[in-house]
């Protein structure tokens, strides 16, 4: 894996010194940008399905209890001298956090965003709580978390995302058909035989350890927009699911890579300047969906036009 | 052996029961349509039927199993009011929609070219092949349910449930539907269908069930209109409302 990261290194510093990119000769930026690709591949996979199932909250939810899971982390290895990766306890968390959303809204038959908005807010809660029981180390640490940094982007970190990235494309690859099905009609799918509860609970899953991966270059607060943004604008654009899920990915990759060489550029936070870059080709497409339908309604209404005096002489 | 076999059927979501010893049979080649007030566990026995929830007493049985726990599944189809209405900005083409039917057959494996095949010959078979790249949010009501029909001929199944499908068809559409289920019917799928229009279920099913928490009757349509139970189950005061109308 190690050599695996050493030569995408290799390659990138290759094609910076052909195009003189400077931002492309530190080590630092190679893991940012691999991390950035897979991220803008994952998310945006696992968003698509949640988008139109109208959970776009859990990423936030997700994102939020992430948060307490590295404040756990971070805590027991302060008190107890350990070093677990914050990671891991956050990826741990964000799966209990998951499965507690959809025991909330089995066991109460509340709507799912009022458990996401308990478990979120729980998340938070617990986060800030464990901060200040231990104040003077955590604090320092967390702020990385909270809202990302590309210089922190270790090895190993890039290796743990280049697992999850498999294990999410892979899981999304075998079910993405029922995964559709429960996504656009659950009763439907009830009927056909698949179990909608379970695959709820892998997507769920899923988004955790999405949520989890994205977290240390977006930042906590914002992972949830790769998650929902870049999807928003696809379905804007595509006329298939497999179109959307297409587009979500290539609006995504544009959002992450244009956001890193901004953020690399200017000395701003890599997170806020990637969402705002996302949210800047949502507008765009908006736009040219809008476009869109209008010049199709328009070529309709045309084809009316010339229709008409035809029937009228046939009749 | 029945496609469909309820018997002594009970059922409630809370302490209260929703249906109360409900037994019907359903035959292969049968064109069945059940009516019955709001809240008179019609969605509930379809789903019942389709095995979704399991009964408080009695059984209910597909294809001679128990529902519940039935696996043949590509052998039921199933359209309800048009999905659409809650995911309505979801991108995804007719001809997406209509796979789905092949789904049950396909599991975990691809989608192949006689997969394909089916759903162009089921979009052909319901008079809307021309619109198999549309995305589905743009068709019309009558459209939407045509596609959804197409979705249960695209899994090739023996049974179609429908549960008040021509709810948001306008009234021309609604025609041109149910001649579609009589074709379909005639080429020998069989049809269990929950309707509120009463006036429809009479002019084209075979048989009429009328349903309310227990069935006040089963016969055919002739013979529901030469009787009371319209008002004995729906009561007084619904009879004079307007839906209701019997020429």
């Amino acid at each position: 894996m190690l050599w695996l990261l050493e030569r995408w290194g290799d390659v990138l510093s290759a094609i910076g010194e052909q195009f003189g990119i400077q931002m492309l000769q530190y080590g630092f930026m190679h893991r940012a940008i691999l991390v950035g690709i897979l991220i803008a591949v994952m998310a945006p996979l696992i968003g698509t399905f949640l988008v139109h199932r109208q959970l776009a909250l859990i990423g936030d939810a997700l994102a939020h209890t992430a948060f307490a899971g590295v404040a756990v982390g971070l805590f027991v290895n302060a008190t107890l001298g350990t070093g677990i990766s914050p990671y891991l306890t956050a990826v741990v968390v964000a799966m209990i956090a998951a499965f507690a959303i959809e025991v909330i809204s089995e066991v109460t038959d509340a709507y799912n965003d009022v458990s996401m908005a308990i478990v979120l807010s729980t998340g938070f809660a617990l986060g800030t709580v464990l901060i200040s029981l231990n104040a003077g180390g955590l604090a320092v640490g967390i702020n990385q978390y909270l809202f990302g940094n590309l210089a922190t982007v270790t090895s190993q970190n890039a290796i743990i995302l280049v697992g999850l990235f498999v294990v999410v494309a892979a899981v999304v690859g075998i079910t993405y058909k029922q995964l559709l099905y429960v996504t656009f009609d659950e009763t439907a799918a009830r009927v056909a035989g698949l179990n909608v509860r379970w695959y709820n609970r892998l997507m769920s899953v899923l988004t955790a350890m999405v949520v989890v991966g994205a977290m240390q270059i977006m930042g906590v607060i914002l992972v949830a927009a790769m998650l929902v943004v870049p999807v928003a604008g696809a379905a804007q654009l595509a006329r298939s699911f497999r179109e959307a899920l297409l587009a979500s990915v290539i609006l995504a990759e544009l959002a992450v890579l244009v956001g890193i060489t901004l953020s690399f550029h200017y000395e701003t936070t890599a997170g806020g300047t990637i969402v705002l870059v996302a949210v800047g080709i949502y507008v765009a497409a908006v736009l040219l969906g809008k476009l869109q339908s209008r010049r199709a309604t328009e070529r309709t209404a045309a084809a009316v036009q010339d229709d008409e005096p035809m029937s009228l002489t046939d009749d | 052996m029945p496609l469909v076999a309820v018997e002594n059927l009970t059922f409630g979501y809370t302490a209260h029961p929703v249906l109360t010893d409900v037994s019907l049979t359903v035959d292969s080649g049968e064109y069945v349509g059940m009516i019955g007030p709001n809240g008179s566990g019609k969605s509930t026995l379809l789903q019942l039927i389709l095995g979704l929830h399991t009964p408080d007493e009695g059984t209910v049985r597909l294809f001679g199993q128990p529902a519940r726990e039935f696996v043949d599944r590509e052998r039921v189809g199933y359209v309800a009011q048009d999905v659409t209405e809650n995911t309505k900005e979801m991108p995804i083409t007719v001809e997406e929609v209509v796979l789905m039917g092949r789904f049950p057959r396909a599991g975990f494996g691809r989608i192949t070219d006689t997969d394909r095949d089916q759903a162009r010959k089921a979009l052909e078979t319901v008079g809307i092949d021309d619109l198999a790249d549309r995305r589905i949010t743009t068709l019309s009501g009558g459209q939407r349910q045509r596609a959804y029909i197409a979705r249960v001929l695209a899994g090739e199944a023996d049974l179609l449930v429908l549960d008040e499908p021509t709810v948001g068809v306008d009234a021309e559409s609604v025609a041109a539907f149910f001649d579609l289920l009589g074709e379909l019917n005639e080429a020998g799928l069989t049809v269990l269908l929950v309707e509120h229009d009463i006036g429809a279920v009479l002019e084209y099913t075979d048989r009429v069930l009328c349903l309310n928490r227990t069935i006040y009757f089963d016969g055919p349509p002739a013979e529901f209109a030469d009787s009371d139970v319209l008002e004995r189950a729906y009561g007084a005061s619904i009879h004079r409302g307007s839906e209701v109308t019997l020429s």
